[in-house]
C-alpha cells in the first residue's frame, strides 16, 4: 500500500503535526511512517488491514472513523491523542478484557501482552464498570507444538489473515455470529490442520494476547525482561520521530 | 434469548448424529450451483432442507467441491440463525418472539405447541420429526402471533388454532396442508394470501392506488441513461429502507463508474422489528418492484440483478420465480429487452436465511457473495465497488417500486407530493396497540398523531417510529410529522398503550440487537451485551441513579466506535425512552427512607454466596431453625 511515488504525496495534520500520506494510504500507515503511534490491536504490520477492535477509532473531518482502513485525505485535520478518544479506547479495551478472561498474574503472555500494554498505555487504572462474561472455552492442547487457549482470544483475527496471506494455509476462521463469534481452528482441533510452530501465524509477534501459546518455551524471557518492561506499546513507532 | 453469557455458540457441539451423506448427492448439489463459492448460501440451504443438518463431514465435501477451506464453509453455516451445525427436526417451527407478538398472547400459543409435541422450545423431538425455536420478528406484527412452520407461514394464532394445528402436525398433515387441501391447484398468489393477509388499510395514489403495466418501462426505454437518473433526481426519491439517501444520486454515482460489469440489487431483507411493507409490496406488486429494477440497470448499465429475500419471507419464493419467469417469456427481462439492442438484464432470487444484518447494504451484498453476512469496510462504497468488487445498486423494494412509477408519471407529479424534503408517498407497516393494524400509503408530512386516528390507536402511550433502530416517543411528541427530517423511518410504526411495560420493551429490543449483531467490531459484539444487562438491573429494581450515566455513556462508545449503521443505532431503544420517558428510568432508581431500594432482595442478593458456601447464612435466613 505504501506509496513509492513520492510526487503524489500530499500532507494532513494529525494533532496539529504535519504528516505526508501517499495516494492509497490509510491515516494509520501514513501515522507510523511519520512516527505517530495511532494505537490499534487487531491492525498488525505485514497484515491485511481489517477494522474490527476500533481501538484506532480517530476523528477526521469531524467524523470517528477507523484510521487502519480509512484513507488519508490532502488538507485533512485528525485527531488522535484526545481524552475523548482515549476514553473511548479505554472502554473498548476494557470491553475486551471483559468479553474473555485475561488474567494477566498467571497468563504467560504478560509482558508481552498487546491488551495488557494497551491497558497501561490508555490509563486503565479505575476499577473496571463492566460485567465480565466469563466464558467457558475449551482448551486445545492437541497439537504437539501448540496449544490455543481461545478464553483469552480477543477476536483480532490476526492469525487467521496471517495463516491465509502469509502461510498460504488457512489454519484459523471466524465461526458463530455476535457474542458468540470467535476464532476457531479448520478442522476437529488444531492437530487436525497442517498447523506448524514455524508458521507466521503462530509466531510470537501475531497473536497480541496469551490465546496461541508455543509449547515448551513458557517463561524463557523472564517477567521484567519481557517486550513492554521496555516501553510503553507504539514506543518503537514514536521513537521515529526523536 | 441469549444474553451473551454461555460461552458456547453451538459450534463446537457434538457432531451431527445422523447418517452420513453420500458424497456423490452433496456433490450434486454444489454441481446445480456451479460449484461457485459465491453461492455458498444457496449451497448450504439446500442443505440444510435436505438434510436437515450441515454437518462437520458435510462441511468437508462441500469445501472440497467450491475450492472453500472447511472453517470458511462453516464461517457460513454458522453465522446464520436457519442453518443448524446440528440436526433438526422433519418440521422445524418457529415462532415469532417480537414484542408485538408477546403482547397478543406468544406465550399461550407456544405452550400449546409444547404441550402437544412433548417437547420444549429449543428442543428437538427424540424421533427427529419436530423442533421448536424462537426467531425475530417475521415481518408479520399485524397478525400476530405468528409463526414458520417449515416454509409456510401461519398467523394470527390462538390457543385453539395453536392446538389444533400441533395436533394435524402430529398426525401426519403436512405444513402444505394446513395452509390448504389443494395447495398444490392453487397459483403461488394463492398460497401467499391464504397464508398471510395483506391489510392494505389506505391505498396511495403511487404504490397501492392502480398502477398501469410496464407504463415506466417502457418510458424509460425511449430514454437515455442520463434522463432517467435526471428524472428520479429531480423527483427526489430518497431511500426507503431507512437510511433516506437520495436514489438519482446514488444511480448516477453507480453510472459514472467506469467498469466491466454493474450490478442492481434489490433489498427485500426488512427485518427492521414492526417492519412488514415490502410484504405487500412482493406480494401484490412485484412486476412493478422487477420493471424499478430493469428500469435501474438501463440507468446505470447493469445486466445483472438479484434480489435478496430475507429468509423469513420464504412463502414468497415460488411467486417471485414465477413473476420473473414470466418477465423473460414476454422480453422484459433478458436479452434485448422491448427488442432494444444491448438492453439485457437479467436478475437471480437469493434468499437469506436469518440474519437482520444482512439489511445493511454491505452485509447485504456480502451475504450475496456467499459469505457471512458482515458489513463490509467503507470507502469503497458499493456504488463504487460492491458485488464481488463490480459497481453496484442497492435500493430497497419500496423505493425500486417509487421509481418505476416516477418513470412513468413524471418526476414533478412525485415531487409535489410529501413535504419539503420528504417528497412523494410512504408505506407505514402499523401494529401493536391499535384498531387497524396494516399497511397505510400516505404522502409524508402527517403528524403521528393524525396516523394514530386512521389506525385507531387513540389510547397509544408510546409510539416506536422506524422499529427499535429508531425513536420511542411519548404523547407529549404525537404532534411530530413522519419526514425524513423530523422523524424518519423505514416505514414501522409500533403503538404501545399504558399498558405496556416500556422498560420490557427496551429489554426485548436490546436482546434483539445482541442476538443479531454480527460480531465483528468489538463496540456492537461486547457493548451491546453490557447494555442488555445494565437494562435488565433497571427491570429488577437493582439500579441506581448513576446506572442512568453508565447507560448513557456506554451507549456514546458504542455509537460512535461501531463500525456499520446496527451498532450506530442499537443503543437508540434506551437513549430515546431516557429522553421521553425519564420517569420511567427514575422510579425504578428512587431510593426509599432507608437508601435502601425498596425492591432490594436480600436474600436473591446472597443466594449466590449461600451456594458457594453450601450453608445458610446465620444472620439473613429468618427461618434458620428449620
Amino acid at each position: 500500500m505504501s506509496g513509492t511515488k513520492k510526487e503524489t504525496g500530499f500532507a494532513f495534520t494529525i494533532d496539529g503535526v504535519e504528516v505526508t500520506a501517499y495516494a492509497g494510504q490509510t491515516i494509520m500507515e501514513a501515522a507510523d511512517e511519520a512516527g505517530v503511534y495511532i494505537p490499534r490491536l487487531c491492525d498488525h504490520q505485514g497484515l491485511r488491514h481489517q477494522g474490527s477492535c476500533r481501538v484506532c477509532t480517530v476523528k477526521a473531518g469531524g467524523r470517528s472513523v477507523a484510521a487502519c482502513t480509512q484513507p488519508a485525505a490532502p488538507g485533512q485535520s485528525v485527531e488522535n491523542e484526545t481524552p475523548h478518544l482515549n476514553k473511548m479506547r479505554r472502554d473498548l479495551v476494557e470491553m475486551l478484557f471483559h468479553e474473555g478472561n485475561h488474567l494477566c498474574p498467571i497468563c504467560e503472555a504478560s509482558g508481552n501482552c498487546e491488551l495488557q500494554a494497551m491497558a497501561y498505555r490508555l490509563d486503565m487504572t479505575e476499577t473496571t464498570r463492566f460485567p465480565y462474561l466469563e466464558p467457558c472455552r475449551a482448551l486445545d492442547a492437541s497439537h504437539p507444538d501448540i496449544a490455543l487457549d481461545t478464553n483469552r482470544c480477543i477476536s483480532c483475527g490476526r492469525c487467521i489473515r496471517a495463516s491465509q496471506d502469509v502461510d498460504g494455509k488457512g489454519v484459523f476462521g471466524y465461526v458463530g455470529r455476535g457474542i458468540h463469534r470467535r476464532v476457531a481452528v479448520n478442522g476437529e482441533d488444531l492437530a487436525d490442520t497442517d498447523a506448524e510452530v514455524t508458521d507466521h501465524a503462530i509466531s510470537s509477534e501475531v497473536c497480541p494476547v496469551g490465546c496461541i501459546i508455543r509449547k515448551r518455551v513458557g517463561f524463557v524471557t523472564p517477567i521484567g525482561e519481557r517486550e513492554f518492561d521496555k516501553g510503553l506499546i507504539g514506543h518503537e513507532i514514536e521513537e521515529k520521530r526523536k | 434469548m441469549d444474553n451473551g453469557q454461555n460461552g458456547s455458540n453451538g459450534v463446537a457441539s457434538p457432531v451431527c448424529n445422523v447418517a452420513p451423506i453420500p458424497e456423490a448427492e452433496i456433490a450434486a448439489i454444489c454441481a446445480a450451483h456451479g460449484n461457485d463459492q459465491h453461492r455458498m448460501l444457496d449451497i448450504l440451504r439446500e442443505v440444510q432442507d435436505r438434510y436437515r443438518c450441515i454437518a462437520p463431514s458435510t462441511m468437508d465435501m462441500i469445501a472440497a467441491e467450491t475450492g472453500l477451506t472447511r472453517i470458511e464453509v462453516e464461517g457460513v453455516a454458522s453465522f446464520y440463525s436457519f442453518l443448524s451445525l446440528t440436526p433438526k427436526g422433519r418440521i422445524t417451527i418457529r415462532f415469532c418472539d417480537d414484542i408485538v407478538d408477546r403482547y397478543c398472547g406468544l406465550k399461550d400459543v407456544v405452550e400449546a405447541f409444547e404441550d402437544v409435541l412433548g417437547i420444549k422450545t429449543g428442543e428437538t423431538s427424540p424421533d427427529g420429526e419436530f423442533s421448536l425455536e424462537y426467531t425475530p420478528c417475521i415481518g408479520m406484527c399485524d397478525q400476530a402471533p405468528a409463526v414458520m412452520i417449515n416454509d409456510v407461514i401461519v398467523t394470527g394464532l390462538t390457543v385453539e388454532t395453536a392446538q389444533s394445528t400441533a395436533e394435524a402436525l402430529k398426525q401426519g398433515t403436512s405444513p402444505e396442508q394446513l395452509v390448504s387441501d389443494r395447495f398444490k391447484d392453487l397459483t403461488p398468489h394463492e398460497r401467499a394470501l391464504r397464508m398471510v393477509e395483506n391489510n392494505i388499510r389506505h391505498a396511495g395514489e403511487v404504490l397501492l392506488g392502480p398502477v398501469p403495466e410496464d407504463a415506466g418501462l417502457n418510458k424509460a426505454a425511449a430514454m437515455t441513461p442520463t434522463q432517467i437518473i435526471t428524472a428520479v433526481e429531480e423527483s427526489g426519491l430518497r431511500g426507503c429502507g431507512g437510511a433516506g439517501f437520495t436514489t438519482g444520486r446514488k444511480w448516477r454515482f453507480a453510472a459514472s463508474e467506469r467498469a466491466e460489469k454493474h450490478y442492481v440489487i434489490c433489498n427485500a431483507d426488512e427485518g427492521e422489528p414492526g417492519t412488514f411493507k415490502d410484504r405487500v409490496l412482493l406480494t401484490e406488486r412485484p412486476h412493478l418492484l422487477i420493471e424499478g429494477m430493469t428500469i435501474a440497470a438501463r440507468a446505470v448499465g447493469a445486466r445483472h440483478g438479484i434480489l435478496y429475500l430475507r429468509g423469513e419471507y420464504v412463502y414468497l419464493r415460488e411467486l417471485l420465480e414465477q413473476v420473473l419467469e414470466e418477465r423473460r417469456r414476454r422480453n422484459l427481462l433478458g436479452k434485448a429487452i422491448l427488442g432494444i439492442k444491448n438492453f439485457d438484464f437479467d436478475i437471480r432470487l437469493q434468499l437469506g436465511a436469518g440474519a437482520y444484518i444482512c439489511g445493511e447494504e454491505g452485509a447485504l451484498i456480502s451475504s450475496c457473495e456467499g459469505l457471512p453476512g458482515e458489513p463490509k469496510t467503507r470507502p469503497p462504497f458499493p456504488v463504487n465497488r460492491g458485488y464481488l468488487g463490480y459497481p453496484t445498486v442497492v435500493n430497497n423494494v419500496e423505493t425500486f417500486c417509487h421509481a418505476a412509477r416516477i418513470l412513468d408519471k413524471g418526476a414533478k407529479w412525485f415531487h409535489d407530493m410529501g413535504t419539503e424534503g420528504s417528497h412523494g408517498t410512504k408505506l407505514f407497516s402499523v401494529c401493536g396497540d391499535c384498531l387497524n393494524p396494516g399497511i397505510y400509503e400516505l404522502p409524508y408530512g402527517h403528524s403521528v398523531w393524525e396516523l394514530l386516528e386512521m389506525v385507531g390507536g387513540g389510547d397509544a402511550a408510546a409510539v416506536q417510529v422506524g422499529g427499535p433502530s429508531g425513536t420511542m416517543i411519548a404523547r407529549d411528541s404525537f404532534h411530530r410529522k413522519l419526514t425524513f427530517d423530523d422523524l424518519a423511518t423505514g416505514g414501522a410504526i409500533i403503538v404501545f398503550n399504558g399498558e405496556r411495560n416500556i422498560l420490557e420493551i427496551v429489554e426485548y429490543y436490546m436482546s434483539f440487537f445482541v442476538h443479531e449483531s454480527c460480531g465483528y467490531c468489538t463496540p456492537c459484539r461486547v457493548g451491546n451485551v453490557f447494555l442488555q444487562k445494565a437494562i435488565h438491573k433497571f427491570r429488577k429494581g437493582l439500579a441506581n441513579p448513576e446506572d442512568v450515566d453508565y447507560l448513557k455513556d456506554l451507549s456514546a462508545t458504542i455509537i460512535e466506535t461501531s463500525r456499520c449503521g446496527l451498532g450506530m443505532t442499537s443503543p437508540n431503544p434506551i437513549l430515546t425512552t431516557l429522553q421521553n420517558f425519564p420517569l420511567v428510568y427514575s422510579v425504578v432508581t428512587k431510593p426509599n427512607k432507608d437508601r435502601i431500594r425498596d425492591t432490594f432482595d436480600i436474600q436473591s442478593a446472597i443466594d449466590g454466596a449461600r451456594k458457594i458456601a453450601k450453608r445458610r447464612s446465620y444472620i439473613f435466613d429468618k427461618d434458620f431453625t428449620q
